[in-house]
């Protein structure tokens, strides 16, 4: 599965060639993708595993006496052990599978949220956080007596520490629950603080790490955090699997999310009881091409390695910023010292959507809105902004074709 | 570089959008309503004001948004002006029609909002242009607000 030599430099021409998508047209002009923070592209590698998967080796998982179901069950399982490799996990049974990261907040909210929290204690989220990471904790607050807590940013779009260790100062807080990096303005949050600030004060932390995870080395050890969720289609993989890192002894002691299938030691119509983690937490038949197609995205992932992906965004983010700051009439929002390669912007003369359109007729994708964001848009006072986000395929030449258009843009709204 | 969008963001559009001529809340009023497309944050309000027969004597908005939306407003103004409640909607029926498949079916009616066909080639922004008319017509049913979902 390795396609590159450790020593090799990063050959973004060889990483283009294996997106098949990318070398589609739009509208009669070259795709230029810059829209990877709502969904990345496919590589061959990912797009081969699961049609392999079908064609070749496909049956239901953990419970036939089969040989196509056992190896199947193997393909699986070795989606566990390579996502447990890329958080560096202590146990594969710390990675538990749900669909996508909105399931794995809700599991928390539900099983640790419920289960574990009392009523009267609160839960921290920020004010950059994406509408799956305030809901279900909206959701807790209304069924169970949670308060929660929203932690401020800074105008320049970090979490304001100060204001965010205030909240935790009395002792009440069971939980914080908070981005790794904001998909609106690209800064990543200090995830060692947060964590070593909420332990000293007696609360788990979960990140969300669906923009992170795709961008940089995630350890969980060496972060010591409770819990990290992330899902499959950010990071090169399909829809339809995401993925809950938690402490082994805090999942152990969380009740199921879901009844079902799958999840059970033994069922009478009197009392049912608990299969061992992760399978506690996964009822029902679960995303078996998914996750066979996830381990193929990881793999891609660790082959290319955090270190190279890092230093090309880095390099994409640097340019980007230049050359949209160059741009007449342009406010880029959001000026976080560490942050990554998500830039939301504003053009003076022309509406988000307007940008989203025109930019599209020159087969460039962005995302145009509020981003699932609502509560940080209003922070910002705006309605919606126009993003562009990289990946691992994302070229300078690109992110010039955007800032060469946003400029003509401009004009055309003369 | 831009010439086959100038099918949706024709002069027309451009200048409505920019410089609409109806942005105004209107001082006295008979109905108002406010229109959200809780996908993009847009936002309209909607005032109108009846004259003695019950038809529509002025309309006036403020609005939130892109471009499209703005201009459809504006025009959108022109068109109902003198139009009973339901002359309003049927206009609108055809409207959102044509707005969705580029076909005008009772154009001759309504010659003034065609410059907004071609938002049909541009799924996303049909909501755009619509979302003035949700809002007008929840101000005349008095419902007070519309969605474009």
């Amino acid at each position: 599965m390795n396609h590159f030599s450790p020593t090799r430099a990063f050959d973004i021409a060889r990483i283009r060639a294996d997106f098949p998508i990318l070398s589609e047209t739009v509208r009669g002009k070259p795709l230029v993708f810059l829209d990877s923070a709502a969904s990345a592209q496919k590589p061959r590698m990912v797009i081969d595993a699961m049609v392999h998967a079908m064609e070749h080796q496909y049956a239901n998982i953990h419970r036939g006496l089969h040989w196509m179901s056992e190896r199947t069950t193997e393909a699986y399982e070795a989606a566990r052990d390579a996502v447990a490799g890329l958080l560096n996990a202590a146990d594969r049974r710390e990675i538990v599978f749900t669909h996508n990261s909105t399931e794995a907040i809700n599991l928390l909210a539900h099983s640790f949220g419920r289960g574990v929290l009392k009523p009267g204690q609160a839960v921290v989220i920020s004010e950059m956080e994406h509408h799956s990471n305030i809901v279900p904790w909206q959701m807790l607050r209304d069924a169970h007596g949670i308060e929660l807590r929203v932690a401020p940013i800074t105008d320049a779009g970090e979490l304001d520490m100060v204001a965010y260790e205030a909240l935790l100062a009395d002792g009440k807080v069971g939980l914080v629950a908070i981005t790794h990096m904001s998909n609106v303005l690209g800064s990543y949050t200090p995830a060692e603080r947060i964590i070593a600030l909420a332990h000293a004060h007696g609360a788990k932390v979960m990140l969300d790490g669906s923009q992170a995870v795709v961008h940089r080395r995630v350890d969980v050890q060496a972060l010591d955090v409770d819990f990290y969720c992330f899902t499959g289609h950010k990071l090169y993989g399909p829809t339809g699997i995401g993925v809950l890192y938690g402490k082994r002894a805090l999942l152990d002691a969380m009740p199921p999310f879901m009844g079902g299938g799958d999840m059970i030691s033994s069922v009478t119509f009197e009392r049912t009881t608990w299969a061992e983690v992760p399978h506690k937490f996964e009822a029902g038949t679960p995303p078996i091409i998914e996750g066979i197609g996830l381990k193929a995205a990881v793999d891609y992932v660790q082959a290319i390695g955090y270190d190279a992906i890092a230093a090309h965004e880095a390099a994409l983010t640097e340019h980007a910023l230049a050359r949209l700051a160059a741009v007449e009439g342009i406010n880029v929002i959001g000026h976080a010292q560490d942050r990554g390669g998500v830039v939301s912007f504003m053009l003076d003369r022309a509406h988000a959507h307007d940008i989203a359109t025109l930019l599209d007729r020159n087969g460039i994708a962005v995302r145009a809105g509020h981003h699932c964001a609502e509560p940080l848009m209003r922070r910002l006072g705006l309605q919606s902004t126009a993003r562009a986000s990289f990946g691992i395929y994302s070229t300078v030449e690109e992110i010039d074709a955007l800032a060469d258009t946003l400029g003509k843009i401009r004009e055309f709204f003369a | 570089m831009f010439d086959d969008v100038r099918d949706l963001y024709s002069a027309t559009i451009i200048e409505r959008g920019r410089r609409p001529r109806h942005m105004q809340r209107l001082e006295r009023f008979d109905a108002t309503a406010k229109g959200d497309n809780p996908m993009c944050g847009d936002r309209v309000q909607v005032w109108v004001k009846r004259a003695e027969d019950g038809r529509i004597a002025d309309t006036g908005f403020e609005a939130r948004g892109c471009e499209i939306s703005k201009a459809s407003a504006d025009l959108m103004v022109e068109a109902v002006a003198g139009h009973t409640g339901e002359d309003t909607k049927r206009l609108f029926a055809s409207f959102r029609a044509m707005a969705q498949t580029g076909i005008c079916p009772d154009c001759a009616d309504f010659a003034a909002l065609r410059p907004l066909a071609s938002v049909h080639e541009y799924p996303s922004r049909v909501k755009c242009a619509t979302l003035p008319w949700h809002a007008l017509i929840a101000a005349l049913d008095g419902a007070g607000s519309a969605s474009s979902e």
